[in-house]
């Protein structure tokens, strides 16, 4: 029954979903860099820098995450040149530019899931600290952050998990995870169903530690008020 | 002006503003310099690549039949997926632990599945066992995918949009003598589905966006594959995809108005009892933490 499994080593099932880790991975730790710094500009006192995370979130947002990584391919590395770091070794190529397009997506939801735990912190709570004479940096180091980031860690997982199923969009530029992979298996075997039960298990097995981990412990850290 | 993380500006943080903010348009147009020198040098900048845009034919050829397709498919996954997911939201709420457990089954699996797959076996399955026309098969495909997924969110909207209302409208309505699914129909389901309008128009902008899906990886002639065309014609790479990209920034900005309107009357009218399920919780919905562990009443 699954013997046809063995015709495929380049890649592996595991292979494949390996890369589809490795992208989230990556891209997790990209958007959560890159959406922080947004949600520092969209908090911060200069309406510039305010301006253009409101911008980012709101145009980013709004269009099809396929058409970024498309754009990161065909626009990014065939027009402007962009080959981060990898010129000659397409697959590396593709990798890094799925990984570049998921970041520049994902990381408008994790500002704006970082902006509302920022929110959920009363203002008088700031003032309280303003009042007792802590400093800015202090007022942000020991009130402020660690209430937003406990507030913010369910937010967050769900950015994640949907970040894990949206990798599948990397196949669009012929990057070989689990998704590109289902779809050559799907077209040359016969096991359709059985085919679609296999990769529908590997995400199931992807997203439900993840989100019954992290539920837990957004439970457990939530600041009770 | 006040936040949680500063004061009003003072004299000197005033100028501190103003010298970050010098520093980040430096920053700013240094990149748009940098973009508009490649694009120039690889000549997306010729006035002949976007001449097409201020044309009809570009539009009427390519364009607007790439956008009908997808509102089109959005419009057909919506109206299958909302009874659909109406059925299965309210199943979960049954009082039956057999009707409850496995439309909770149904609706956790293909929450935890990607669009992409869900479209792929659809369109594979379709190629076999039906005999659906090659032409009108991607269709099929896609609105099969995004019904499946899509449905499955709107269950999880439905159920939350009931659980929303107080328990005194079903007490009152079984002491008024209503039967069980007198009282879903005529009492609850018409109140959750008002508290739950914004965050139904919310999803209609992830579905729209999931069409794009298709028109990559199924051949399906939508916005996304009509730009494939139009720029294999024209060679405008990037004045397409620009011009797509704004296309979808423009409907999909049109949809959150209207699920952002919609909610600010909806919270002003309160003709309802329960809260009115904005559009912030369609994202949490679509990520799908497998086991339920959100909800809303619990």
């Amino acid at each position: 029954m699954f013997d046809f499994l063995s015709d495929y080593d380049d890649p592996s099932l595991l292979g494949a979903f390996w890369v589809t880790v490795q992208l989230t991975v990556f891209s997790g730790i990209g958007s959560l860099v890159w959406g922080t710094l947004l949600a520092a500009m969209r908090v911060s006192p200069v309406p510039l820098m305010r301006g253009f995370g409101t911008a980012y979130v709101n145009i980013v947002r709004n269009i099809p995450l396929t058409v970024i990584i498309v754009f990161t391919s065909l626009g990014l590395a065939d027009i402007f040149g962009v080959t981060m770091g990898a010129p000659d070794d397409f697959e590396l190529q593709g990798f890094r530019l799925a990984v570049l397009g998921l970041v520049a997506y994902t990381a408008a939801f994790v500002c704006e899931a970082v902006r509302s735990g920022i929110n959920t912190v009363p203002v008088g709570q700031a003032e309280a600290a303003r009042a007792l004479g802590l400093t800015f940096s202090q007022v942000l180091r020991l009130i402020v952050l660690p209430q937003a980031f406990r507030s913010v860690i369910g937010p967050l997982a769900n950015v994640l998990i949907a970040l894990t199923k949206n990798t599948t969009v990397a196949a669009t530029i012929g990057v070989a995870e689990a998704a590109l992979l289902m779809k050559e298996m799907i077209e040359n075997e016969a096991q359709t169903v059985l085919i679609g039960a296999i990769f529908a298990f590997g995400f199931v097995v992807l997203t439900l530690p993840t989100g019954l981990f992290l539920g837990w412990l957004s439970k457990r850290l939530a600041v009770k008020r | 002006m006040t936040s949680v993380l500063y004061d009003a500006p003072g004299p000197k943080a005033k100028r501190r503003n103003i010298i970050f903010s010098a520093v980040f348009v430096a920053l700013l147009a240094l990149l748009v310099w940098w973009v508009w020198q490649v694009m120039d040098d690889k000549g997306q900048l010729q006035w002949a690549l976007w001449k097409p845009f201020t044309e009809g034919e570009a539009w009427t050829t390519y364009l607007l039949p790439g956008l009908a397709n997808t509102l089109k498919a959005a419009a057909l996954a919506m109206v299958i997926a909302l009874p659909l997911g109406a059925v299965f939201g309210i199943a979960r709420l049954s009082d039956h632990r057999w009707v409850r457990v496995p439309a909770g089954a149904v609706v956790e699996f293909f929450r935890a599945i990607p669009v992409l797959l869900l479209m792929l076996f659809a369109n594979e399955f379709y190629a076999r066992s039906t005999d659906i026309s090659s032409e009108v098969r991607p269709l099929y495909a896609v609105v099969t995918g995004l019904v499946l997924y899509n449905a499955s969110v709107l269950a999880e909207v439905v159920r939350a949009g009931i659980l929303s209302l107080p328990k005194g409208q079903t007490e009152a309505a079984h002491a008024i003598g209503l039967r069980k699914s007198q009282t879903m129909t005529t009492i609850l389901l018409p109140q959750a589905v008002t508290a739950m309008l914004p965050a139904i128009v919310s999803q209609l902008v992830v579905i729209v966006k999931d069409t794009a899906l298709g028109g990559a990886l199924l051949n399906y002639s939508e916005l996304v594959s009509a730009r494939g065309t139009l720029a294999a014609n024209y060679a405008n790479v990037i004045p397409s995809f620009i011009v797509v990209a704004i296309i979808f920034i423009v409907v999909n900005f049109l949809l959150t108005s209207f699920a952002s309107w919609l909610e600010a009357r909806l919270r002003r009218s309160k003709k309802s009892t329960g809260a009115v399920l904005g559009a912030e919780k369609v994202d949490d919905l679509n990520a799908a933490e497998v086991g339920g562990t959100h909800g809303t009443g619990t």
